[in-house]
């Protein structure tokens, strides 16, 4: 009996060597890990890679059941050099996943690389339109949310508390006029002022004086980093947030910017796909964990980085450790099944996230620090996004 | 367009344009005395707003924190001029150009070394939120205090080159240096100290504007473009020129980003408002300054005879 399940398994493994020879288990997986991680939007994506790193930590160093080579660098918020990594990871490291960046045109720049020579990049931030719709790829996955989204949800947020009138901020580039965009398709009130500033702009007093004239009902603006430290603590202390409400999208609200503002941060409403007291077991043990390791409370970019790790973890534990049966991958990353932080979502047709978009305010929790709290019900459950029809990919 | 939308958006402009005045009066008074185009002026205003961050925190008082700094920043400045700056007055404005450029990079990556990239600075907690200053308008209180600052010091500075034997000697050095060297007077002594003065309104400048804007490294360069736009309106090595010069770019700078893209709204279809007004608000400073070379290539008071 013994003897013939040996034998039988003998004949079984030799026959799977003939027939799989090219998808032998490797012995290791190679992830290449590109992000911005020096200059004044560093914390950004030091977010991003200590929550990553601290998924693979409480998985004893591996990934999938294999151990994790993860090589970690800096795209110094170059494009330029942005693209020579992932160049590098590519063609001579021959990575498995590349993932990390924080910025859509530092991301944009390498991508092509990646793709085009048919390596998985997990994208833990950037999802810009244009990858979400025509030029829609296999090999790119949007762990985080559609670029447009948190601002869709604002807009769905203003149009639910009935906003007669709101002013609308971004800066004069292309981000800056399609969060705007993904505002206004959700939301059905006035627009009493749009404006664009000057990339970097970090005097915003003309631009407060102005609000103060058009008396808006609710003020939303889309100023990434210090930008956006800035326009807060102005607003504040221009007087504005008696008679206005500010909304802002979830990263404008966040630990760091909380940290920078102080208490004037409570009160200000804003909207993400993740929050620290999402009530799931992932999340808790992710916060947890987190703050142990750290001393800080984690962002939603580290929240996203997180989720990269453990969608790893789920596709390669699926393949069996086929590193090399891209096609395959390519199927358990869309299939994955694994406890997102963020509670359950799944990949759309173009790898963009479906799931829900939550109302954040800012509070003080039992130890007296700022937080985000989630309130209420979602404001979108179950959302894609806009583009996903001009994406070829079924 | 309201009353109190003009108002407010003056005090902006006089805000904005006195803190100019602080860096362009110090680089207008170095360029028309030495006849030295110092690039490196915007990197003194950073290195105030560094000391400033560093010294608030240290001594915890925002005010003490800023005078030390101020002083700190002139002995840096004062003494760049005697090692460094005074070898270059001979040489021609392009090695001057050339040498403070390079000094730029010097101190950028020394103070990066020395703080990191920024520091965190905040205004005091007194001047945190705003006062009502008329029904209807409230205006943040710490720049309320920017102006009074900028208008006190700019006080002071006329008081200096007007009624004192420094401030003659100074007026003399712009108008005909070799005749006032001729007369007697210690020219030398005279550079380290204007070059000190300019220093230390660059750190009252760098100290003012930290809590507002952001203290990094590089912040210096953005503003020094503008100073320069001020003394080349205001006409070099005059004092007045730049006040004038610097409240101009002040009020054309803040109150071209609000009338011009509403002008551009009332006159022009949607979508080309939305994308030139923006647009055409931000060259308004160097539409100004074209202007003004056009009509008075000296600009407006030329302190040189």
């Amino acid at each position: 009996m013994r003897l013939a399940f040996l034998k039988s398994l003998l004949t079984l493994s030799s026959v799977a060597a003939l027939v799989a020879m090219p998808a032998l288990a490797a012995d290791k997986v190679k992830i290449g890990f590109v992000s911005t991680l020096s200059g004044p939007s560093a914390a950004l994506g030091v977010d991003i890679r200590d929550a990553f790193m601290l998924a693979v930590k409480l998985n004893g160093g591996k990934l999938g059941g294999l151990p994790a080579d993860v090589s970690i660098s800096d795209d110094q918020f170059k494009p330029d050099v942005g693209k020579q990594l992932f160049e590098r990871y590519v063609k001579r490291d021959k990575v498995d996943f590349l993932t990390g960046v924080v910025f859509s045109n530092i991301m944009l720049a390498g991508l092509p690389e990646a793709v085009d020579n048919k390596t998985i990049y997990l994208s833990p931030n950037a999802a810009p339109s244009p990858i979400a719709g025509a030029q829609c790829s296999p090999y790119f996955y949007a762990v985080s949310w559609p670029n447009d989204a948190y601002h869709e949800a604002a807009g769905q947020y203003a149009t639910n508390l009935k906003v007669k009138s709101a002013y609308l901020l971004a800066p004069n580039y292309q981000a800056g006029k399609d969060s705007l965009a993904g505002f206004k398709r959700f939301y059905k009130g006035t627009v009493s002022g749009e404006v664009y500033t000057k990339l970097g702009q970090l005097d915003y007093a003309a631009e407060l004086a102005e609000i103060r004239a058009a008396k808006p009902e609710v003020v939303y603006t889309f100023l990434p980093g210090g930008m956006g430290i800035n326009f807060i603590k102005q607003f504040m202390a221009a007087g504005l947030n008696k008679d206005i409400r500010l909304i802002q999208p979830g990263f404008g609200a966040d630990q760091d910017v909380i940290r920078a503002v102080g208490n004037d941060m409570l009160g200000v409403f804003d909207t993400a796909h993740w929050g620290l007291d999402l009530p799931n077991e992932a999340n808790k043990k992710f916060v947890a964990e987190f703050e142990k390791e750290y001393k800080r409370l984690p962002t939603l970019y580290a929240a996203q980085g997180y989720d990269t790790a453990l969608l790893i973890d789920a596709a390669v534990r699926a393949s069996g450790g086929k590193m090399e049966d891209k096609d395959a991958m390519l199927k358990h990353l869309k299939t994955a099944k694994f406890n997102s932080v963020r509670g359950d979502f799944r990949f759309n047709t173009n790898n963009f996230p479906i799931q829900n978009y939550y109302l954040r305010e800012v509070q003080k929790d039992a130890q007296g620090r700022l937080v985000n709290r989630i309130v209420g019900q979602p404001i979108l459950a179950n959302h894609g996004d806009a583009y996903v029809k001009d994406c070829p990919m079924k | 367009m309201t009353g109190i939308l003009i108002l407010e958006q003056a005090l902006n402009g006089l805000q904005f344009g006195l803190m100019l005045f602080l860096l362009a009066s110090g680089l207008t008074l170095v360029f028309g005395i030495m006849d030295m185009i110092n690039l490196a002026h915007g990197a003194l205003y950073m290195v105030g707003a560094f000391f400033t961050a560093w010294l608030v925190q240290l001594t915890d008082s925002f005010w003490l924190g800023v005078l030390l700094a101020v002083l700190l920043t002139a002995v840096v400045g004062m003494l760049l001029e005697a090692t460094l700056l005074r070898t270059l007055y001979a040489r021609d404005h392009l090695s001057q150009v050339l040498a403070t450029f390079a000094l730029i990079l010097i101190i950028n990556e020394s103070v990066r070394m020395i703080w990191g990239s920024d520091l965190p600075l905040s205004a005091p907690q007194v001047l945190a939120g705003p006062v009502e200053l008329l029904p209807g308008l409230l205006y943040s209180s710490y720049r309320l205090v920017i102006i009074g600052v900028g208008l006190g010091i700019a006080l002071l500075l006329f008081l200096l080159v007007t009624r004192t034997r420094m401030g003659a000697w100074v007026r003399a050095g712009a108008s005909n240096r070799e005749m006032a060297m001729a007369m007697g007077i210690n020219i030398r002594a005279l550079f380290t100290g204007v070059f000190g003065i300019g220093a230390a309104l660059c750190a009252v400048a760098g100290a003012m504007l930290g809590p507002l804007l952001a203290v990094q490294v590089g912040m210096g360069e953005n503003i020094l473009i503008l100073a320069f736009v001020v003394i080349v309106i205001g006409g070099i090595g005059s004092v007045w020129g730049a006040f004038v010069g610097a409240i101009l770019v002040g009020f054309v700078d803040t109150l071209g980003r609000t009338l011009l893209p509403f002008l551009f709204r009332e006159v022009f279809s949607p979508q080309f408002a939305s994308a030139a007004g923006p647009a055409v608000a931000s060259i308004a400073v160097y539409v100004l300054m074209a202007v003004v070379l056009f009509v008075r290539p000296q600009g407006l008071f030329s302190g040189r005879s």
